[in-house]
């Protein structure tokens, strides 16, 4: 898109597409901005369109507000750790030559294919559960005590159930970026004498740095909204609620529609803060 | 210290032998060329005297140590190779103090080395640049500074100058060639271009299908080459190869004569026939002629200022101690 005719033609075409994202997200936007300022709880049958921003300074300033904040924070961390680490690990792995490699590159793949709701009631019902789950017995095997993750580290058991869904996103990513790395490079690298942590440190790494922090900002945008795998195993309960559940539980459990639609909005604007944050490392990275 | 010996060295990729068993050494201070077409191993042959491949049979001795089992880091063999493979996110400095910093020198020897090697390299001012923001030629002077800073004891080249171009090439040949004879390092250099391997090497090994063809000084492969192949790979232009009745009146099945050792005479001469294409280049000029001995065209060399023209008559009359003869199998009958 050089001249000033191809430019304008390319926003002539992408115009349809603009409009009916922007459709689709302001309509919803607008109306959760409305009853974000209506004291608005249908099964007392209040109904106060304007109540100025009293909705927000209670969210704000309920104490839910903050420790939720840092549930976010902790299980977005925590999944990132674990499947930008594994994902590195695994790509480099599929990278060697080896037999089967097509058939294991899609079994890596089938996670990602599992839908959220199934894969965490999988995971809450074959391997968590203490009385039939595989880790129990996996426990009894080794005559320890079965553990009960989901009510003993509940926040890490969620962790580990989207970090075993979002593994395949990164590790293929990561592994379409390992595999662009020149054998050449990495030759060089052996015959000026670095061992093989020297050359995963010196050469791996800074060559995968432009992909990882593509996958931080994919997966970050998308972690923020986790909902089904903390509905379906702990309902929010034992500190997993994050800020997504509890706009959730004041809209739907305490049926405060302009309390939660508050709740929507100051999750939007922490979410976009983050977007424009990772977006300017992206692209800086994306620069050089 | 330099020497390195292959003794009955071999490689295959699975069932195909690239490498047959092969002898060759190489002098310390020596500067060799591997020259042969694309895909005959010359590639292969480098990456095993560098440890980067394992041979399928044979020794390698780097100065009488046996070396076949070595890593490559440890037979003190420095590369440069075709693509450069400098190290993107580094800066030049970074790049050629890398192999220093893995092998643990102390930071002012490395800065005393990188002055030294920048300065003889042209690279003072671009020290702190990315290779990203270097010309072709600058890139390959970091690869080259790269490797002159561990001072190895053989430097390996794979067709370094292949992605310069031509009149950059010419000017980096010398600058190798005149680095070779300051450090008098081994030196071994892969190309497939063989006025690359005479202008640069004190010995030329010709390489096909991985055998070594001939091993000698680029005049004495000029003089006398040992086949067919060689004689129609060293030299430029091509030596002209013709058979048949031409061949049959000097004793041999093939007979070959260079462009430069065609006289164009008056009248008589062994070769009546018509000019056709012309090559002007100012000093000479090359014209392509057809003669029934030969399939392909046949070509002279004139002087630069020679009134012929396209269409013209002329007589040939090769030079008679310049004729080089073929027996039937190809081999050059003395
Ligand atoms: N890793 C490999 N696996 C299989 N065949 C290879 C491999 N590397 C090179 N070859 C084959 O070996 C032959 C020689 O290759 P190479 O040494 O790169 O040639 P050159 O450098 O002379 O052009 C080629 O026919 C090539 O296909
Ligand atoms: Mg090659």
């Amino acid at each position: 898109m050089a001249t000033e005719h191809s430019r304008s033609s390319a926003r002539i075409m992408i115009a349809p597409a603009v409009f009916v994202l922007l459709v689709w997200m302001l309509v919803p936007l607008c109306m959760t901005l409305y009853f974000s300022f209506a004291d608005y709880r249908p099964m007392r049958a209040t109904f106060d369109a304007w109540i100025g921003f009293d909705n927000y300074v209670s969210f704000l300033t309920s104490s839910s507000f903050l420790s939720s904040l840092g549930t976010t924070l902790l299980m977005v961390g925590g999944i990132l750790i674990i499947t930008i680490t594994g994902g590195i690990g695994l790509a480099l792995l599929l990278d060697q030559p080896m037999f089967g490699q097509g058939i294991v590159r899609i079994l890596v793949i089938a996670p990602f294919f599992v839908m959220p709701t199934v894969s965490a009631l999988v995971w809450k019902n074959m391997f968590f559960n203490v009385d039939n789950g595989l880790f129990s017995y996996l426990f009894k095997f080794f005559g320890a005590q079965p553990y009960d993750f989901l009510s003993q580290s509940p926040l890490l058991s969620i962790v580990v159930i989207v970090a075993w869904q979002w593994l395949p996103f990164a590790t293929l990513i990561l592994l379409t970026a390992v595999q662009s790395l020149s054998s050449e490079q990495l030759e060089a690298a052996e015959m000026d004498g670095a061992p093989p942590i020297a050359r995963f440190w010196y050469m791996i790494l800074p060559h995968l740095s432009r992909a990882i922090t593509v996958v931080i900002l994919i997966q970050t945008i998308f972690l923020l909204s986790i909902f089904a795998e903390i509905f379906v195993t702990t309902n929010g309960a034992f500190g997993t609620r994050t800020l997504t559940y509890l706009v959730y539980q004041r809209v739907l459990e305490s049926q405060n529609i302009g309390l939660g639609s508050a709740g929507g909005i100051v999750a939007v604007i922490l979410a976009n803060i983050v977007a424009i944050f990772l977006m300017r490392i992206v692209g800086k990275n994306l620069d050089n | 210290m330099g020497r390195i010996t292959l003794d009955k060295v071999q490689k295959k990729f699975r069932d195909v032998e690239v490498i047959p068993p092969l002898d060759l050494t190489v002098e310390d201070g020596e500067f060799v060329v591997f020259v042969g077409p694309s895909g005959c191993g010359k590639s292969t042959l480098l990456r095993l005297i560098a440890g980067l491949e394992d041979v399928s049979g044979g020794e390698i001795r780097i100065d009488g140590k046996p070396a076949t089992d070595l890593p490559p880091a440890k037979r003190g063999l420095a590369m440069v190779f075709q693509s450069y493979a400098l190290y993107p996110h580094m800066s030049v400095r970074k790049n050629i103090a890398f192999p220093m910093k893995m092998a643990g020198m102390d930071q002012a020897e490395q800065d005393r080395r990188i002055a030294k090697a920048a300065e003889a390299l042209n690279l003072t001012d671009y020290l702190d640049r990315r290779p990203g923001q270097l010309s072709g030629g600058q890139r390959q002077r970091v690869a080259i500074g790269r490797a002159i800073v561990r001072e190895p004891a053989a430097f390996l080249f794979d067709e370094p100058l292949s992605n310069l171009d031509a009149a950059l090439r010419v000017g980096m040949r010398m600058e190798i060639s005149e680095l070779h004879s300051t450090l008098k390092t081994t030196m071994i250099y892969v190309t497939h271009d063989q006025v690359e391997a005479m202008t640069m090497a004190d010995k030329i090994v010709v390489l096909r299908a991985g055998n070594i063809e001939q091993v000698g000084s680029p005049l004495e492969l000029y003089r006398a080459p040992r086949n067919t192949f060689v004689a129609g790979f060293i030299g430029s232009p091509k030596m002209n190869l013709m058979h048949g009745a031409a061949a049959a009146r000097h004793d041999a099945t093939t007979i070959g004569i260079r462009p430069e050792h065609l006289d164009v005479v008056e009248t008589g001469g062994t070769f009546t026939c018509k000019v056709g294409v012309s090559e002007h280049l100012g000093s000479d000029t090359f014209f392509h002629v057809h003669i029934p001995e030969m399939d392909e065209p046949m070509t002279v060399r004139a002087g630069g200022e020679v009134g012929l023209r396209h269409g013209d008559t002329i007589h040939l009359e090769p030079q008679a101690d310049k004729i080089h003869r073929f027996d039937a199998r190809g081999l050059r009958i003395a």
